[in-house]
């Protein structure tokens, strides 16, 4: 019975749970608010009925019934406004040190790729207990990544990355819908999550054929687009010096100062003359239409690893690699 | 047949003139309002007839009645018709336009033949929306979301676009013209704190008419001209932005379930004085927060964007107004009830409406709270959740106070009595009907099943079952009104001038009022609502 | 109350029926007409929003393109629509103290400065037609990346600031045919001797309408003309 009748969705991640305290509170809140007119109504309905000799009491109002309920419900909307906010900022922050994954929608299906290469279509493996932050965009219309057991939903739009993140905490295989109405096959686009203990996960990882990480990937590209001739990693070349930009605060030739996260990455591929850094030229082309966007999330993917502590060695090849490379 | 013969010895609006062109070249205010309850109807039985093949669609989980592309047809259209052509239009252009002129003691309203004009215009977007629908409709979402609208959809969108920004200057022109009869046209001694709220409600109304609909108009206009020469506005491959598109629409959108609620408030303020003999509770208080939900209205529209790719701080901004713009509709539904306290109540059919509207309007506005607290808004958003949210609002809310509306005022409008009982029966299977289509849907969005699906996994069939089980029951309470209502117009029983015994200027003229509403200009010298001074009918006191 | 119905008498042809004083059905004709431009400003409002985004984010391709104007007709046309509001502003005047004769002639003089303006409007166009700077399939902006090398500018950016430039000057123009639509209607009526020191109110608010347009083009010229036309590095 209760397969096709479930009345309560699976709670699978960290922040599920506090979705559903709140919704329980305003579940709690709604039904005592609806019955309390409710039957205030009835009440009256019925204490009041017309009946012969009695009149009605003419009375005008009252301005401080009037002032109460005004400011008795502002005050528990600001409760949970206050509440909505918090968990709202959670969902919103993704924390340090997530796995990534990078998720290109298209009209009808979803694309995932994960920072160890292994790349999926409309299924998502993770292990329990890990951070998961996705990095989405899509490549015609916009699409929303809604994964219902873990309360997450985030617009996926052309043109820019959006991000969500979760922890999932439930082994077990959950619905991916797409949530924004994105044509004929809309109710088509759907997915599944696969959550699994981290043993499994990674036996998972090591049973795919990867054709090497995502970053490493990128770096194939990089080089075959011959932006190594510019963006040297041993002296300052034609363009910036990208080691170790990411997440930094980047200074403009405009005077405007802004950080180099993906979606600066990503615009200063597509339209580089968008936001020159200061002290160079807007000599770069412009890679818009030429590059598809699993390449443009390879490229970010590599320029973020470019850098980062947490892969030091890697990156020390890297730049010896690209280095030794752009001397021959 | 004494009494025919007396009704047609005084001449009133309907038997002043006969024939076509005295209807369509007509500017009497009262005839150009049956102009449009005439279309209105039509489209909501069009609009109903789609909502009805959506949800045998959704009675099972398989895609099997109709094609995909068909399905997403089906909800666009349901949404555009019922919208632009019933929702927005429904109680303003019928009842606002009937009612603004006799409420205030006018003759009619200031520009009758702008009046006529504003028909027309909705009858020529009508007729473009029918040769849209007929020739293959048009699929994006009510919503016209960019880029899918502008490049993507391979449908009518430049068709359904021209429909509805005509049938927005159609709304304008209307809100134009109330507002400048409630300035100018009132009789002498009808100060605004002596006109009814349903007057204050209209003027709400026609303030965001006017000033939220142009915004809407020009979107739809770079649109059309983008879908046709690929101008980049809204195409992020570009340079465009596909939010810009967001935050236009919705600047007006948001503001126009206002448009749609507002005039309902209005009806069910007078309705409620009305069947418990009592001045309203609260009337400053009723027509202040007509007027602060009309203004902060406009300034909550990214609430439906929380998840759309807007900034953390721009989403908190338009999370705690959203929360302000509720505190304004708690206070009416708070004063309504306190209305009933210590009256001396009756039961009548548009008092059942009322009671229906305040009870579902009320959820409606509850789970309102639960959209605009944004951790919540992240997993119900572009569910089910929101979809059951707006239709308890705009069926629940709006089309309740517009059932109560008409049975309220079709004795004045026809000059005759509906059948009560079936009023009552009808009333009934609406507020059951709507609840077990739509009460469902709550539950199914929590659930997490996404709108404007054509299948869906199998666990949500139960309650969809269940959903399109009430939406045949709501049907049959939505066509009952219809049948009696003609059936009425000839053998219903004449009614007298003030049947309820209503206070308002419109109950003191005759049932169906003259061309030019009243023999001579009335003196207001009385407060809205002057229960006292007025005495009960003896025929409604027992509520058969 | 008491003198309306000798104002009925006076006025008989002019009051409608639902009116109960000459007084009464100016000010509403007033107040509509003001509503109405409420209106009009929220229809341009939203054109003037996205203007403003994109001028802030694209703003080199938006003063390059400003450059590209013809400044000189702009001008022109600027001084044209502000006379045609002097005519417009005497004519209500003229038609308010009874000047017939007055009232024809600046009807006149506005309505020709009226498509003045138009004419210039479409030279204007007939120019950027001749560049391929319509924005659509034709659309081609290699002649501005020519002339101004040391500024980087990206194509389909520069095509957002042409669509913005003719659907605003566009829906602009729209607006004066409309309204030159309307003077020659009040001339007709003029020529019959319809206005009177008693009855000018639909001169009143054809002139209110006009006021607006030209306002609305005192803002469109600094917006599109001059964004940036200091001399280049």
């Amino acid at each position: 019975m209760f397969d096709n009748f479930p009345l309560w969705p699976t709670a699978a991640s960290t922040g599920a749970g506090n979705v559903d305290a709140l919704f329980i509170f305003l579940v709690t809140l709604s039904a005592f608010m609806c019955i309390a007119i409710f039957s205030l109504i009835i009440i009256f309905a019925l204490r009041y009925r017309r009946r012969k000799g009695v009149a009605a009491e003419q009375i005008e109002g009252s301005t401080a019934l009037e002032i109460t309920w005004s400011v008795a419900p502002l005050a528990i909307f600001m409760v949970i406004f206050a509440w909505g906010a918090v968990i709202y900022f959670q969902e919103r922050t993704p924390p340090r040190g997530a796995d990534e994954v990078y998720v290109v929608a298209k009209q009808w299906m979803w694309k995932l790729e994960h920072e160890q290469g292994q790349s999926e279509i409309n299924e998502l493996h993770v292990p329990v207990g890990r951070d998961v932050k996705l990095i989405m965009t899509s490549q015609d219309v916009i699409h929303s990544f809604y994964i219902p057991a873990f309360r997450i939903k985030q617009d996926v739009l052309p043109g820019r990355y959006t991000t969500a993140w979760f922890r999932a905490t439930k082994p077990g295989v959950y619905h991916l819908f797409c949530a924004e109405y994105c044509g004929t096959a809309h109710s088509g686009m759907i997915g599944q999550i696969v959550v699994m203990e981290p043993a499994l996960y990674q036996a998972w990882l090591a049973g795919g054929t990867p054709t090497g990480s995502l970053a490493s990937t990128g770096q194939t590209i990089f080089q075959q687009l011959g932006c190594p001739t510019c963006h040297r990693f041993d002296v300052q070349g034609r363009g910036p010096n990208l080691v170790g930009i990411f997440g930094k605060p980047v200074q403009l030739e405009d005077g405007r100062t802004v950080t180099a996260d993906e979606n600066y990455i990503r615009e200063s591929i597509l339209s580089p003359s968008a936001k020159v850094v200061q002290g160079f030229k807007p000599i770069m082309p412009v890679f818009q239409g030429l590059v598809s966007e699993e390449q443009l999330t390879a490229l970010v993917a590599y320029i973020k690893s470019l850098g980062q502590p947490g892969t030091a060695g890697g990156e020390a090849k890297t730049v010896s690699m690209t280095a030794g490379e752009s001397k021959e | 047949m004494a009494t025919a013969a007396v009704i047609h010895e005084r001449e009133n609006y309907l038997n002043k003139e006969y024939g076509i062109s005295s209807w369509l070249l007509t500017t009497d205010h009262k005839r150009i309002a049956l102009l449009y309850l005439i279309s209105i109807t039509f489209f909501f039985f069009i609009g109903g007839f789609f909502a009805l093949l959506i949800r045998l669609e959704l009675l099972t989980p398989a895609g099997d009645l109709v094609q995909a592309d068909t399905y997403n047809k089906l909800f666009t259209m349901h949404g555009q018709v019922m919208i632009f052509f019933f929702l927005i239009p429904s109680i303003p252009a019928v009842l606002g336009n009937f009612l603004v002129p006799l409420m205030i003691g006018a003759k009619d309203l200031a520009f009758p033949r702008i009046n006529l004009l504003s028909w027309y215009l909705y009858i020529i977007a009508g007729l473009i929306m029918l040769h849209c629908i007929i020739t293959g409709g048009v699929d994006t979402g009510w919503t016209f979301y960019t880029p899918f609208s502008t490049a993507f959809s391979n449908t009518k969108v430049i068709e359904a676009g021209l429909s509805i920004f005509i049938a927005g200057f159609s709304s304008i022109l209307t809100g134009l013209n109330f507002v400048v009869t409630i300035h100018r046209m009132r009789a002498p001694g009808m100060t605004w704190s002596r006109l009814p709220l349903f007057i204050w409600a209209h003027y709400a109304t026609s303030i965001i008419q006017l000033l939220g609909t142009p915004v809407l108009a020009i979107t739809l206009v770079l649109v059309v001209f983008e879908r046709a020469f690929h101008l980049g506005i809204f195409d992020p491959t570009r340079g465009g932005d596909p939010l810009l598109f967001q935050h236009l629409f919705w600047f007006y959108s948001h503001p126009a379930v206002y448009i749609m609620i507002l005039p309902s408030m209005g009806v069910v303020a007078e309705i409620v004085p009305c069947f418990s003999r009592k001045r309203i509770f609260g009337y400053k208080a009723i027509a202040l927060s007509s007027i602060a939900i009309a203004v902060f209205g406009f300034l909550v529209w990214a609430h439906h964007m929380f998840v759309a790719g807007i900034s953390l701080y721009s989403a908190l901004v338009f999370s705690i107004l959203s929360y302000l713009v509720a505190v304004p509709s708690a206070i009416k539904v708070f004063n309504w009830t306190a209305t009933m306290y210590k009256g001396s109540i009756t039961f009548s059919t548009p008092m059942l409406y009322a009671f229906g509207f305040i009870g579902l309007f009320t959820m409606g506005g509850l789970t309102g709270l639960f959209l605009a607290a944004l951790g919540i808004d992240v997993h119900v958003t572009d569910t089910y959740f929101v979809i059951a949210h707006f239709h308890y609002i705009m069926v629940g809310g709006a089309v309740m106070g517009y059932l109560g509306g008409m049975h309220f005022w079709w004795p004045k409008i026809s000059g005759r009595l509906y059948p009560e009982w079936l009023g009552k029966f009808a009333a009934l299977i609406v507020f059951l009907g709507f609840n077990l289509t739509f009460f469902p849907q709550f539950i199914l969005g929590y659930l997490g099943m996404p709108r404007r699906y054509w299948q869906y996994p199998p666990e949500f069939q139960v309650l969809n079952v269940l959903s399109t089980a009430g939406s045949t029951i709501l049907a049959v309470g939505y066509v009952l009104p219809m049948v009696y209502f003609l059936w009425s117009m000839r053998y219903g029983k004449i009614a007298e001038d003030n049947p309820w015994g209503a206070a308002g200027l419109e109950w003191q003229t005759t049932s169906p009022p003259p061309t030019f509403n009243f023999e001579e200009t009335p003196e207001v010298t009385w407060e809205a609502y002057n229960y006292d001074q007025i005495p009960a009918p003896a025929e409604v006191t027992v509520g058969r | 109350m008491a003198d309306s119905p000798i104002t009925v008498e006076h006025h008989g042809p002019e009051l409608r029926h639902h009116f109960a004083t000459v007084e009464q059905q100016r000010d509403a004709a007033s107040l509509g007409m003001w509503l109405f431009l409420a209106t009009e400003i929220m229809f341009f409002g939203g054109m003037f929003c996205a203007y403003l985004i994109y001028r802030y984010w694209y703003f080199n391709e938006f003063a390059v393109g400003s450059r590209s104007l013809n400044i000189y007709l702009g001008t022109i046309n600027t001084v044209v629509l502000i006379c045609s509001s002097l005519t417009v502003a005497l004519g209500v005047r003229a038609a308010q103290l009874g000047k017939q004769k007055l009232l024809i002639i600046l009807l006149i003089l506005t309505i020709i400065f009226g498509v003045a303006f138009l004419g210039i409007k479409g030279i204007e166009w007939y120019d950027k037609y001749k560049e391929h700077h319509i924005p659509g399939s034709s659309f081609n902006a290699d002649d501005l990346v020519q002339e101004y090398p040391q500024i980087h500018i990206d194509q389909s950016h520069e095509q957002i600031y042409f669509s913005l430039y003719f659907a605003m000057t566009g829906l602009h123009a729209l607006h004066m045919i409309i309204g030159v639509g309307i003077f020659v209607f009040l001339l007709v009526e003029a020529f019959k001797g319809r206005f009177t020191p008693q009855y000018n109110t639909p001169v009143e608010i054809a002139g209110l309408y006009w006021h607006f347009v030209d306002v609305v083009w005192i803002y469109l010229f600094p917006l599109l003309y001059l964004i940036d036309r200091r001399p280049l590095r």
